[in-house]
């Protein structure tokens, strides 16, 4: 598994190599005019299929009472938006709970997370040392095998996490995927930097985080957002996990609001009664809540999943 | 270590004695430890992590070979050898239709599913346009990273009863289309699902096999006069083999494991007839319905069958003479 990560001086390389946009090369038939409107209708209807969905929700989420009624169920454009669904749900109440809950878990889960996958990968990546391979096969078996969701629950409970927000996160702060996705990358930096550091008297620890980690910022960002998503995405852990709605995240929210259609009334929200937005904008500002925290970061990390990026990655 | 071998006369010229082994193995290994101690410490937070959720978790599926009750623990609970297991072996009805529903959900989606990121690589592949093919991925990368929650609400946004499709329908007077909530519908709206969220993410692997390819066989096939679909046959779909082998292989392993999250949020309307997979039977069974030691031991079953799937799957693609996940 070499080669999953471009350098940035690679992608550069690259970058320069290709020829401009729409050189073709000579020997290149020029593609018949049927077949590129053919590809381009193709693309073009799926491209739609992503972003007609998100701009009705966030249209719906926008809109009052009388668009939605006109429309019966989503709208796609609204002449009035207003935020009042939204400062609804964010008055206090479960779903602000419920918001705060995910970002600290995100926050956390992905901290940590980081910082050990970056430790083990790190350790891996000296192949040679000291029980390089026990510790890197016992890593690798963890793919192969999954040890089931009902002994899981059982050392979760053995360990007093039920009903406690670390649950969420110990089970899985190290991805054993992750770890092999960073220590490749690892692995490819040239072996000069850190020996010539070694001899200039660096000690491992000063080794990582000079030379090797400003180095890796392309898979510690990428990594990161694998683990992230993953944190700020996790419905079924909470539902096995934590018993107290007091405690769920978002997504738990979002499935018994919007997924199960169970109404939101003043008790839930703790805003005033007589103006309640309508129910559609209030199930769509959550949904738009929990979606706009991927679309924030999302393009400031896609830029690594560049050709070449990441092999496996349909796995996880 | 010298002094030790030049005391006892004979051995001192044979290098492999084993005291003389011993002890400079000995020495090797304490120097070894003075050099990597920074590197283990470093591995022990990952490594305690994956003990504990891994490793110990796997020891709990004793449980599989007991009467076992909450209130009891795994040591107070009774064995019962294999009794669990008849569930299996004697194919109690819920068990058998929730592995035909997996089975042909698998089904389905390796022949539905799995072609169509190949399909959607090559396109894209085929854009000359780089700004333009890089927007079209970073739009179609996206769902990837959404939530099944989010993704089983947009679905029901867009198809319910009272969703923007029957509404435009009706508006229209073209009745309904109703694919949420009906039970024979039901594996083609996950298989949709499954298509909506992860096609474009999968694209990835087979652009990056697909971007290898080296660019003078193109010309070579060109000069020879072979034309677009005798390029794709000859050149692009023999340079991506190895790839879609090995995803294969991975999805085969993968046989009894079909959207867990996706399919428990959808089971509500439908019933356990036309949704029960083996995933959630043992959620539903075991978690839900109380029966531990059935469920803990239909999900050892499954486990071990998923291994002996990928080591079976991967040994065929051996035999084919690919390289598949692992070579030995």
């Amino acid at each position: 598994m070499t080669g999953l990560l471009e350098t940035t001086a690679e992608r550069r390389a690259r970058r320069n190599r290709q020829p401009a946009s729409d050189e073709r090369p000579a020997w290149m038939g020029r593609q018949p005019r049927w077949a590129t409107a053919a590809r381009g209708g193709l693309l073009t209807v799926a491209c739609l299929a992503v972003i007609v969905p998100f701009v009705a929700v966030v249209m719906t989420s926008l809109a009052p009472q009388r668009d939605i009624s006109a429309r019966g169920g989503l709208v796609l454009f609204t002449s009035e938006p207003s935020l009042a669904a939204y400062r609804a749900v964010l008055s206090g109440g479960v779903v602000t709970r419920a918001l705060s809950v995910s970002v600290a878990v995100t926050a956390v889960g992905t901290v940590l997370s980081l910082a050990c996958t970056i430790m083990l990968a790190y350790a891996l990546s000296r192949p040679g040392s000291l029980l390089h391979k026990p510790i890197l096969l016992m890593t690798l078996f963890t793919l192969l095998f999954n040890p089931g969701m009902i002994p899981m629950y059982l050392i979760v409970k053995q360990l007093g996490l039920i009903d406690n927000l670390a649950a969420l996160i110990l089970p899985v702060v190290v991805n054993a995927f992750n770890v092999i996705v960073m220590r490749s990358f690892f692995l490819e930096l040239p072996s000069e930097l850190t020996e010539s550091a070694k001899i200039d008297g660096a000690g491992e620890l000063r080794i990582l985080t000079f030379i090797v980690l400003p180095l890796s910022k392309a898979v510690v960002a990428v990594v990161g957002l694998f683990y992230a998503v993953a944190y700020w995405n996790a419905f079924f852990s909470a539902l096995l996990y934590l018993p107290s709605p007091e405690k769920w995240p978002l997504q738990l929210v979002l499935r018994t609001f919007v997924v199960n259609q169970t109404p939101l009334g003043t008790d839930e929200l703790s805003a005033s009664t007589e103006s309640l937005p309508p129910q559609a904008s209030i199930q769509m500002a959550i949904l738009v809540m929990s979606v706009i925290p991927i679309l924030i970061i999302y393009p400031f990390i896609q830029k690594h999943f560049s050709k070449g990026l990441l092999i496996g990655a349909v796995k996880g | 270590m010298s002094s030790g071998i030049k005391v006892r006369p004979g051995a001192g010229a044979d290098p492999g004695a084993p005291a003389a082994r011993e002890t400079r193995l000995r020495g090797q290994l304490a120097a070894r430890w003075h050099r990597d101690r920074v590197l283990l410490v470093l591995a022990v937070p990952g490594v305690i992590v994956l003990v504990v959720f891994h490793y110990l978790p796997l020891l709990g599926n004793v449980i599989a070979f007991q009467d076992y009750q909450p209130f009891l623990g795994i040591s107070g609970s009774d064995f019962v050898g294999l009794s669990n297991f008849s569930v299996i072996f004697d194919g109690d009805p819920e068990f058998l239709n929730a592995l035909v529903n997996t089975l042909i959900i698998t089904m389905v989606q390796v022949l539905f599913v799995f072609p169509l990121p190949i399909a959607l690589a090559l396109v894209l592949n085929s854009m000359l346009n780089e700004r333009a093919k890089r927007l079209t991925q970073s739009i179609l990368y996206l769902p990837h990273f959404l939530s099944w929650v989010i993704v089983v609400a947009l679905f029901q946004q867009m198809f319910g009863n009272g969703g923007m499709l029957n509404e435009w329908l009706r508006s229209a007077d073209l009745g309904t289309f109703q694919i949420i909530g009906v039970p024979e519908l039901f594996k083609l709206l996950i298989t949709s699902q499954v298509i909506w969220k992860d096609t474009g993410w999968s694209t990835i692997i087979f652009l990056a096999a697909l971007s290898k390819v080296d660019l003078n066989l193109y010309e070579a096939a060109a000069i020879d006069r072979a034309g677009p679909l005798r390029q794709l046959w000859h050149v692009t779909l023999p340079a991506i083999r190895p790839v879609i082998v090995l995803l294969l292989i991975l999805r085969l392993g993968d046989s009894l494991t079909v959207g867990f999250e996706q399919i428990l949020l959808q089971q509500g309307p439908v019933g356990a007839r036309a949704s029960e997979v083996l995933d959630t039977y043992v959620y539903n069974n075991g978690i839900i319905g109380g029966n531990w030691g059935v469920s803990a031991a239909v999900g050892l079953v499954k486990g071990v069958v998923g291994v002996v799937l990928v080591l079976g799957a991967n040994r065929l693609a051996h035999a084919m003479g690919e390289r598949g996940v692992y070579s030995k």
